[in-house]
């Protein structure tokens, strides 16, 4: 997303600032990968974690998934939006990603309070995107809208996109919790007794809060190895996303409140 | 089908990969002609379903499917709650999965009546589509509709899929006498290929391989078709045109256009014009992404430097310049009506085509296109769904092509300029030559002349408020006034217009828009005459309010909210009116069954509960200056 809107407005920078609302819970190396993205392109970077969620500790173990990802990403998006007044924001979700996420438009419409409404979206023909909205209205443009995970690794190989490490494979200490192996990213990870880091060759497909985001067993070290694990892949890449499961329609409930 | 990919291999299938053109369509079907079903079927068999993925759709069968024990495909693809809890489709989805050969987005949409503006949608991008048809029922009205809708949005290619083939036993009659009647029925659609497949989406015959069961068939199965169906465009080359989208402007010395090339091709040197102002200059620089490069094609996003400095800016198009697109204001127009308020003539929208926003108006509908039968009838209004051939008027002229020669330049939305919603989808079919045959008269007494010599402000005092609101006793105290004070004046009343101007309007939607433009049209005239004229009009409808301001200079139209309550409208009722609508002796009367939207910001708010007609004048008075001396400035 970064790199097409870069690529867009060249050589001019892009016209907006980067927006990170932050949890608390990224993994490292992500946090190192904003510093440099922004020091690489030269936009503001803004960053906005819940005052509130802080002061009371919010956190993904203490609190579980929903109610974290609740506080310290949906409330939080909505503060920080509101807070600067941005009337426009840009994601990169993708239709593939998930069965309400494909009957999203690309300019989606939120109404006042940043809610979307799946039954009230503006149709959306051609390339011609309705932009007006009333004051308090506000847009999600997802531009990537109808790319595939297999396609974003192609042009990631194309243009030679720099990554987060750890989306290639190495060995990392995991525990492995119902049937999903979570990385301990930092010394907040809270052992069960007995419970016990064990080195594993691994990998991610997706990058959220390091509690929330499974790695998958691989030996894909390589770019080129990705891209050949994303093709010969049996599970989705929202397999490794532990809030899309946690109640039925979780992620349509989450974007009428106003998730990503 | 599934092939695994070994790293070793990965480049030479990265550059297979690059090359690799995608083909959008559009799934077109009602509820049980088992449209998700094949879509499901598709994504299965083509492994873009994920184990997880088939994992939640075990689950999901058993809580919501149809299909007993079996999976249900459809459920892939219905993904928001109320679609699945109703076992319907309601929102355009779009898919995703590829070939060998092909990469493919499909755009799933619902076949109901009411949803012809979703599949107007999905077919808007798409460049073939999938008209199933139950093969128990044939050719059904539903299959007319969607045809013509395709074709409508300029659709060429269709495969005809007679799905349901396992419930008539496979048998090779019923699939032709589908066919030919298809044919029969679609032969004036100006499709350039139709192919009929005989499937079954449940079982999976005909959609990945051709199948036994059907040893008659000797065509492709659908993927195979998919695959290979040749979809170069056999019209004329485009010219280039690129609409700018932005101007990049980073330091003194680059200034970029950015936009995508909606036709043809673009090289360092080529000779292009700036349309609608027709400059002419040559390509400096073709920019894409990061690269410079030397030229560009169709599709391509782009920023151009010229060789010497033009006037252009987001909206204007760049074009070939020895091959220059139309620019007009008035154009016939097929538009599909997307919103429940009804579409009513005279009423300003907003328009947008390509990077260009204009005001417009559709002055006249010549016809209805009923979709289900293609029979033409008159209409006064466009409602929700519906299809008609407009003569439209724009704010600015356009540039444009129609959209049979180019769907960037002739596709166009408009847009509600109260809610903002998207309301229309147009397609330009060609300009009327009207705008040009008509020239402005330039007059060289003009209206500074004429209000000089009445020593006067002419102006437009545009009083609105319910019926019995006591919009004209003011209007009628306060010219009295104004003309005891020397202001030359006239007073256009709503009612007196109905005996005369107006009188063959009645008091529906349309014949109230239409009241309203005639009597602002009138008192724009008479404000050019130098004028100061009170209109005393319900006008009910905010749109027309900013219509009738739309015709004036700034500062020359001062809206006056006349404010009685409905209440106390009633309880006066001067005319009797009220009682008779309430007895429903009268329709659409404002107030009672007809909307009244009140002025949000108007320049003059006079509340008048506990006033007496001579007090709510004195504050007329003191608000509206139509003295000349005190405002000479404002000329």
């Amino acid at each position: 997303m970064l790199h097409l809107a870069r690529k867009a407005f060249y050589p001019s920078p892009p016209p907006f600032p980067l927006l990170h609302v932050d949890t608390g819970w990224k993994f490292c190396d992500m946090y190192t990968h904003r510093a440099r993205m922004v020091a690489d392109s030269g936009m503001r970077l803004i960053t906005h974690i819940n005052p509130e969620g802080l002061a009371e500790g919010v956190g993904p173990f203490s609190h579980g998934s929903n109610y974290h990802t609740d506080v310290m990403k949906t409330q939080a998006l909505k503060q920080a939006l509101d807070a600067h007044g941005f009337d426009v924001v840009f994601g990169g979700a993708r239709r593939d990603e998930e069965k309400s996420r494909a009957k999203e438009r690309v300019f989606s419409f939120r109404a006042p309070g940043h809610r979307w409404d799946p039954k009230a979206q503006r149709p959306e023909l051609w390339n011609l995107y309705n932009t007006r909205i009333a004051p308090d209205e506000t847009i999600r443009v997802f531009p990537i809208s109808n790319w595939t995970e297999l396609d974003i690794w192609q042009y990631i190989h194309a243009e030679n996109i720099p990554i987060v490490p750890l989306y290639l494979a190495a060995k990392r200490p995991v525990v492995e919790r119902a049937g999903q192996l979570i990385m301990v990213d930092d010394v907040r990870f809270p052992f069960a007794p007995g419970e016990q880091a064990q080195m594993r060759r691994v990998r991610f497909r997706t990058l959220g809060c390091w509690p929330l985001t499974a790695a998958i067993d691989s030996d894909a070290d390589t770019l080129e190895a990705v891209i050949a694990e994303t093709f010969n892949a049996r599970s989705s890449e929202r397999q490794g996303r532990l809030i899309d499961s946690d109640v039925p329609g979780s992620m349509e409930k989450k974007k009428q409140e106003g998730y990503f | 089908m599934r092939v695994v990919l070994n790293t070793k291999d990965i480049a030479s299938f990265l550059d297979s990969q690059r090359n690799k053109p995608t083909l959008r369509f559009i799934t077109c079907g009602s509820v049980d002609d088992g449209k998700s079903t094949l879509i499901g079927r598709l994504l299965f068999e083509s492994k873009a379903i994920f184990d997880d993925q088939l994992a939640s759709l075990e689950k999901d069968s058993r809580q919501y499917g149809t299909q007993g024990e079996k999976l249900d495909l459809a459920l892939l693809l219905d993904g928001l709650q109320a679609e699945r809890e109703q076992g319907i489709t309601i929102d355009v989805a779009y898919r995703f999965f590829a070939s060998e050969k092909r990469r493919f987005i499909v755009a799933d949409t619902p076949g109901h009546d009411q949803y012809t503006r979703n599949m107007a949608t999905g077919a808007s991008t798409a460049e073939l589509a999938v008209i199933l048809i139950d093969a128990r029922k044939g050719v059904l009205t539903q299959t007319r509709r969607h045809s013509r809708i395709v074709a409508m949005m300029g659709i060429r290619h269709v495969i005809l899929a007679v799905n349901k083939m396992d419930l008539v036993g496979f048998n090779r009659e019923t699939f032709n006498a589908i066919v030919a009647d298809y044919q029969s029925f679609a032969h004036d659609l100006g499709f350039e290929s139709v192919q009929p497949i005989p499937l079954s989406a449940l079982g999976g015959e005909s959609v990945l391989h051709c199948s036994p069961l059907m040893q008659w068939y000797s065509g492709q199965s659908l993927m195979a078709y998919l695959d290979t169906v040749d979809l170069s465009h056999t019209s004329k080359r485009q010219s280039f045109r690129m609409p700018v989208q932005w101007v990049n402007r980073p330091n003194l010395d680059f200034r970029g256009f950015c936009g995508t090339l909606a036709g043809g091709l673009i090289q360092v040197g080529d000779a292009v014009r700036v349309l609608p102002s027709g400059v002419q200059t040559r390509i400096k620089q073709v920019w894409c992404g990061f690269d410079e490069v030397t030229q560009a094609a169709q599709g391509d996003a782009v920023t151009l430097t010229l060789v010497d400095e033009v006037d252009a800016s987001r909206g204007d198009v760049m074009v070939a310049a020895d091959q220059p697109a139309e620019v007009a204001d008035q154009f016939q127009a097929r538009l599909l009506w997307m919103h429940e308020h009804a579409m009513v003539p005279g009423r300003q929208y907003l328009l947008k085509l390509a990077s260009k926003e204009v005001t417009a108006t559709v002055t006249d509908i010549k016809y209805l296109e009923d979709v289900n039968s293609g029979e033409h009838s008159a209409a006064k209004s466009l409602a929700l769904n519906e299809i008609a051939c407009v003569n439209l008027s724009t704010s600015a002229p356009l540039v444009f092509e129609p959209y049979t020669t180019n769907r960037v330049l002739g596709s166009f939305i408009l847009i509600d300029k109260r809610s903002f919603e998207t309301v229309g989808a147009g397609m330009l079919a060609f300009a009327l030559r009207r705008a040009s045959s008509i020239h402005w008269q330039a007059m060289e007494v003009n209206k500074q002349a004429r209000a000089v010599q009445k020593l006067q402000r002419p102006q437009c005092i545009w009083l609105t408020g319910l019926s019995g609101s006591g919009k004209s006793t003011l209007a009628n105290l306060f010219e009295k006034h104004l003309l005891a004070q020397g202001v030359h004046t006239y007073l256009l009343d709503g009612d007196n217009v109905r005996h005369g101007l107006n009188r063959d309007l009645g008091f529906t939607e349309e014949a109230r828009v239409e009241n309203i433009r005639r009597v602002a049209e009138v008192a724009r005239l008479m404000v050019d005459a130098g004028l100061v004229v009170l209109v005393s009009l319900i006008s009910p409808f905010r749109s027309e309010r900013e219509m009738a301001r739309s015709l004036f200079a700034p500062g020359e139209f001062t809206e006056v909210f006349v404010d009685t309550s409905l209440a106390q409208c009633e309880t006066r009722d001067v005319k009797g009116l009220y009682a008779k609508a309430r007895r429903g002796e009268l329709n659409n009367f404002t107030g009672i069954d007809s909307p009244y939207e009140a002025p949000i910001t108007p320049e003059v708010h006079l509340p008048t509960f506990g006033l007496n007609p001579h007090e709510c004048v004195d504050i007329l008075m003191k608000q509206i200056n139509c003295n000349l001396v005190d405002q000479t400035h404002s000329f």
